[in-house]
């Protein structure tokens, strides 16, 4: 059977690397304002106390041994919700970036149950974003944006956002392949490959609260072009399809029992 | 000497020979596809990818646009455009030769990291089960207190602090 919606583990993957002085109080209002969400903080090889503080603050924490970069650090997330069973998982950022109160608009319009969405990205596009986006990261996010779109024929304001949470499906397939570095445009034409689907939510965000964006400039010219790169050569690649094709299948058989089924399925090759 | 160096400053700046050109062309494209082939098939990562895609783009454009390997090697004193050529080609491979050295030294130090931290865990889950099995053993279920653990011999005192 179906879980029902209130039963369904979830899980708040945090990635962090040095932030000290965040991560606590990311960790402490995942658990004040999204109270049924167990909270993993990825400590991706900190240099400071950044996996002390998210220990305090009462949350499990994984511990890279090195930096592995933003894509190692939610890969490690979603292998460590696989292997603890988590229905629904969902990225917060570290930094105090994402406010924890949308978690609830992300997970309502996750259907689990239904076949609506297998992902939901939260936009700072698709409302007022809350805090002023410097200019060049607008533009990059539209070409993105752009490019994307035309790809998958679905309207997606914000493919560079973080703040994502997804079922099992999405979960599966992460565990198994997700980008090496910035991996979030990527990561949307993984789910357009593998026939998944994505919808956006309106989303406020906050100015970074700590530290400084890992992206300055040299760095945002290198992440156009790989990112460009990896789309243009994943339009190429063939894609093992992990889960079996949901649409005809759905109505007979209980969602929950054709996920499980579904991961008996071969592993690709 | 003074006449072979005249000899030579009327070559300098001869623009490449077409077919010269043209092969440039060939090579740097079949380049291009051999890389964006490894990436398709994973055996490449984007970022140095990237990296080769740079170097075979620098080497097209030297190739089709002859006046700047021309004005490149005049100001850099070489007065064979070709010759700049190569030397530039050296310098290149040179530089991603030790780029990659550097990269190999960081994959050795993680690799090590990892064998070791591996290496620690297994000690840590062979004590862990060691002292797992000596508790079943001894009182049926291994939360017991470490202290009588420590003293119950397994076997003798078996089954009896249980209550």
């Amino acid at each position: 059977m179906a879980r029902d919606h209130h039963q369904l583990r979830k899980l708040a993957i945090v990635p962090a690397y040095n932030e000290q002085g965040m991560v606590g109080r990311v960790v402490r209002d995942i658990h004040r304002q999204a109270p049924d969400f167990d909270v993993v903080v990825i400590d991706d090889g900190s240099v400071d106390n950044t996996a002390a503080e998210a220990q305090a603050s009462g949350a499990v924490v994984v511990r890279h041994p090195f930096n592995l970069g933003i894509g190692g650090a939610m890969q490690s997330g979603f292998k460590y919700a696989l292997r603890n069973d988590y229905d629904v998982a969902a990225q917060v950022d570290g930094d105090g970036q994402h406010k924890p109160a949308h978690l609830e608009d992300l997970l309502a319009k996750l259907h689990t149950s239904g076949d609506e969405a297998d992902m939901v990205c939260g936009s700072r596009f698709r409302g007022d974003p809350g805090y002023k986006v410097p200019i060049g990261r607008r533009v990059g996010n539209l070409i993105f944006s752009v490019v994307l779109t035309a790809i998958t024929r679905r309207r997606i304001t914000d493919p560079t956002s973080g703040f994502r949470i997804t079922n099992r499906r999405g979960i599966e397939l992460f565990a198994r392949d997700y980008p090496h570095d910035y991996p979030e445009v990527e990561a949307i034409l993984m789910l357009h490959a593998h026939r998944l689907r994505l919808h956006e939510v309106p989303v406020r965000m906050n100015a970074r609260g700590f530290g400084k964006s890992s992206i300055d400039y040299p760095r945002s010219a290198y992440y156009m072009a790989k990112v460009l790169l990896a789309l243009f050569i994943g339009l190429f690649r063939r894609r093992p399809t992990p889960i079996e094709e949901p649409p005809d299948t759905s109505e007979g058989t209980a969602p929950g029992a054709a996920v499980s089924g579904a991961r008996e399925a071969p592993r690709g090759g | 000497m003074l006449d072979l160096s005249s000899v030579l400053s009327l070559a300098a700046g001869a623009p490449l020979d077409a077919r010269v050109r043209i092969v440039a062309v060939i090579v740097t494209a079949v380049m291009l596809g051999v890389v964006l082939e490894l990436v398709r098939r994973r055996r490449l990562i984007e970022r140095y990818a990237l990296l080769w895609m740079v170097v075979a783009l620098v080497l097209l454009v030297l190739a089709v646009w002859n006046q700047l390997l021309a004005h490149v090697s005049h100001a850099i004193g070489i007065e064979v455009p070709a010759n700049a050529l190569f030397i530039a080609g050296l310098a290149v491979a040179f530089l991603m030769l030790l780029h990659f050295s550097v990269i190999t030294s960081r994959l050795s130090e993680e690799t090590k990291i990892l064998a070791q931290e591996i290496a620690r865990l297994d000690a840590e889950a062979r004590a862990a089960r060691a002292a797992g099995t000596n508790g079943d053993a001894a009182n049926g279920h291994s939360e017991k207190p470490a202290e009588q653990e420590a003293e119950a011999q397994p076997g003798s005192s078996a089954r009896t602090p249980d209550q």
